[in-house]
């Protein structure tokens, strides 16, 4: 394995919109409104930013390719941009180009920002038929939430877990997600909600609910990273560095070929094995402090902690319904409330993540602190479960 | 064309699609206008080369005219695929939607182990307009019945009839199956009455099952005939429209070594049925209903990147690894195999007939669909290959995991935009 960039960068600041159906914003407001938070904690100029890396899923309903409309919003100093899209994974992956600048030394201050303006298209959930022309002519006609569901018909009849044990497990998910949704000011949905509510909702894409599935919602969060050094040398205490990034993309055998039997992510599978590994953690289970994980759907957030190696195989359901990942579980999982409940604006929402981890490792997390946490995990995933992109990333205190 | 897939590929169990050197294709409502529909049929059962695809339509007796061709074709030994199918639209509250059914036959003509040899064929062709559909509307608009059948049928048929009759040496009690569609039940008995042809050898018009299926309706009474006929039975076939074609076939001790294959009656037996009758208008075009704005997401086809994959797409033909044997869908440059990756070692492996699996699957009401909520999941073939593909004839008690799906070519999209360009695809059915 190569040597990886733990400790070689340094989150220098970090801010995030309010998310939600942001009617009296367009793109750029939602840009320059997480930017301005992110410059004003960084405390540098925005003349001494070297680069930028820009994340958007679905351009063509908002603001349209290339690096262009960060540079204009922003009024950059004409510097590098690079739009990079990955799908539901795009904000990790800007967040990863700019840290990678930084430890490659190309650049001492990068900025990485996502965003994503879906309320504008018209109707609810995500826009379809992006596969290009060939795809359009056999792929089957589908949802996210219908390709999502089938995770779960999958994982039933892998581990034998019935239909009710799974749907209570899956409801507690998105009832612990509401419950710190509510502490959580910027998040889309600020609601608890009784577990009643989840179990009777109405069907999307049997057998997920209203409930099981995540908002969709405008949003944008961004990062200015910098050395540790550098952070020292401008007076920053506390400093969060990263300690681990890591992606998998599927190549394939999981759509095409007979050996996957459809109950889990091959793919995070590996990358949350090459982070640990670059983070130096031997013991998942007893190190991270707190994830943030791509909960787009209910379901997806019980399979990842399995895929995370922090539930075994088949058994994420009992730790989820023994409060593992609650707020005052042994892990907390999604304490912003996740993409449930503060939202999923696609281009945004791995640096949303990141965002919530370098708050709660600061302390500056307001009614929602957990205590003491030190080392926080996020996990961002684009696709659907047979074809997608995980992302890893660790961050930590630097000490 | 999807009737028309099911049922040639049907008449084509134990046969070798490749060796098929003509297909006609009878329809008075061929799916386009300027688009070779037959070829599509040939494309579907992979078969091009050596191929003449020809559209028979204009009249309720094009599927006999394309059987008479067909036969006329296959004289010198070429196998000759005949098809007819035919989706009429009727007016709300017409007699035509009460009586019309959608449906298609298919029929494979050739001078080996012919299981109905033919003993004469006789047509007349004469301008009388019963009814007539112009270009410039989507449904029928017919005369006085009481005049059709006085002036039409029973002035024009029964000399027809007789003349057949004569150039295959034949009497009208030497019939043993009279097939003659018609909208008026009493016609046909009438006809046979006429010209010496006994009440019980007229054939049933299959008129409370299935309804009239329009130029495919003779070939579909003569597959519901031959299903049953027996050695040495003499089969008379007549469609009229402007015009009379005459038929008589006598099936061969052959019939009773053909392969078993659905055939009428098996296609009747796994039927789905659907009594909504508000369904039924909608499934119809006959409502203008409201799909919500995912039905708006453009159907534009790249008509290049169709040409590349056709067999890919109207055939079903996927891959199969030489280094590895991995059978995968769709066939690509490198194996799918995530122990092999072999690169540009795959033939084309043909998927349509055999049977799937399903690993996963759900029923999705955000999707867009004219039958909510739209049934899809992965499914697995035991050779290997797997897609996640769209269900169709599905419903809740059908569908599990595990469940056994076969292939069958449907319509995946109608593109309005562009005048109704009808994309094909496979879509998984219970078995």
């Amino acid at each position: 394995m190569a040597r990886g960039i733990k400790d070689k960068v340094a989150i220098l600041g970090m801010g995030c919109s309010k998310f939600g159906e942001r009617w009296d914003s367009g793109a750029e407001e939602l840009m320059l409104e997480a930017y301005k938070e992110c410059l004003k904690d960084a405390g540098i100029d925005q003349n001494q930013l070297q680069a930028a890396w820009f994340s958007t899923a679905i351009d063509e309903v908002h603001v349209g390719k290339s690096g262009i409309p960060l540079s204009m919003t922003l009024r950059l100093p004409n510097i590098p941009v690079t739009h990079v899209e990955n799908m539901c994974a795009s904000g990790t992956e800007a967040f990863r180009g700019a840290c990678y600048a930084v430890a490659s030394g190309a650049a001492d201050f990068a900025l990485a920002l996502g965003v994503e303006k879906l309320k504008d298209t018209g109707y609810g959930g995500l826009p379809g038929g992006r596969g290009g022309p060939l795809q359009a002519l056999w792929n089957a006609n589908g949802t996210a939430p219908g390709n999502f569901a089938q995770l779960a018909t999958a994982y039933m009849t892998a581990h034998g877990v019935s239909g009710e044990d799974l749907k209570k497990a899956i409801g507690h998910v998105s009832w612990k997600s509401h419950q710190n949704g509510a502490k959580n000011p910027k998040a889309h949905l600020q609601k608890a909600v009784e577990m009643d509510t989840i179990l009777n909702a109405p069907m999307i894409a049997s057998p997920l609910g209203l409930f099981d599935c995540c908002g969709v919602s405008d949003g944008a969060a961004a990062a200015i990273v910098t050395t540790p050094e550098i952070a020292k040398s401008l007076g920053k205490h506390d400093i969060v560095s990263v300690k681990a990034l890591q992606l998998s993309v599927s190549n394939g055998s999981e759509s095409g070929h007979n050996s996957w039997d459809g109950s889990y992510f091959h793919t995070t599978r590996i990358a949350s094995k090459k982070a640990y590994e670059e983070a130096g953690i031997k013991s998942a289970r007893d190190e991270v402090s707190m994830f943030e994980v791509h909960d787009c759907f209910s379901v997806t957030e019980l399979v990842t902690m399995e895929d995370l190696h922090i539930s075994q195989p088949g058994k994420g359901w009992r730790d989820v319904l023994d409060g593992f990942y609650d707020a005052d579980g042994k892990i907390p999982c999604q304490i912003d409330g996740g993409l449930k409940c503060f939202g999923h604006p696609i281009g945004a929402s791995g640096l949303r993540m990141l965002y919530e981890m370098y708050l709660q490792i600061q302390g500056k997390a307001g009614p929602r602190q957990l205590k003491n946490p030190r080392i926080g995990m996020t996990h961002n995933l684009g696709g659907s479960p047979r074809e997608n992109i995980a992302s890893v990333a660790i961050v930590g205190r630097y000490e | 064309m999807l009737r028309t897939s099911l049922a040639s590929r049907d008449c084509l169990t134990s046969h070798k699609a490749e060796d098929v050197r003509n297909i006609y294709f009878a329809s008075t409502t061929h799916p386009f206008k300027d688009r070779q529909n037959a070829g599509v049929i040939g494309t579907a059962l992979n078969v091009e080369q050596n191929l003449s695809a020809t559209d028979i339509g204009g009249s309720l007796k094009a599927g006999t005219s394309a059987l008479i061709a067909g036969l006329n074709a296959s004289k010198d030994g070429a196998p000759s695929l005949v098809a007819a199918a035919d989706k009429r639209m009727a007016r709300v509250a017409s007699s035509g939607e009460l009586n019309y059914g959608d449906g298609a036959a298919a029929l494979l003509c050739g001078t080996e182990n012919v299981i109905a040899r033919l003993v004469g064929h006789h047509s007349v062709s004469m301008d009388f307009v019963d009814h007539f559909r112009g270009d410039e509307s989507d449904f029928d608009y017919s005369w006085e019945e009481r005049w059709i059948r006085d002036e039409g049928y029973s002035k024009i048929v029964p000399p027809a009839i007789k003349a057949a009759l004569a150039a295959c040496k034949l009497k009208g009690s030497d019939i043993t199956h009279f097939i003659m569609p018609s909208l008026m039940p009493a016609v046909p008995k009438q006809m046979a009455k006429m010209v010496g042809i006994g009440e019980g050898a007229v054939r049933d018009l299959l008129g409370a099952t299935l309804g009239d299926t329009g130029a495919a309706h003779a070939l579909v009474m003569l597959v519901d005939a031959l299903e049953g006929a027996k050695a040495g039975d003499k089969i008379m076939v007549v469609a009229f429209g402007q015009g009379v074609d005459t038929l008589v076939f006598e099936v061969t001790a052959e019939k009773d070594k053909l392969a078993k294959r659905k055939g009428l009656s098996g296609w009747m037996a796994r039927r789905k049925e659907e009594k909504n009758y508000m369904k039924f208008l909608a499934f119809n075009e006959m409502l203008p209903i409201e799909k919500g704005m995912r039905a708006e997401f453009d159907k534009k086809t790249a008509l290049s990147v169709l040409w590349r994959k056709r067999d890919m797409i109207y055939g079903l033909v996927g891959g199969k690894c030489k280094v590895c044997g991995t059978v995968q869908f769709p066939r690509t440059q490198v194996c799918v195999n995530p122990n092999c990756h072999a690169i540009d070692s795959q033939d084309p492996y043909a998927m349509a007939g055999l049977e799937c699996a399903v690993m996963s699957f759900t029923a999705d009401s955000l999707v867009y669909s004219p039958d909510p909520p739209g049934y899809y999941g992965m499914i697995t073939f035991p050779e290997g290959g797997r897609f996640m593909a769209d269900f169709t004839d599905s419903d809740k008690e059908q569908v599990r995991v595990g469940a056994k799906m076969r292939m069958t070519f449907r319509i995946r999209d109608n593109d309005t935009m562009r005048g109704g360009f009808k994309r094909y695809f496979w879509k998984a059915a219970p078995v």
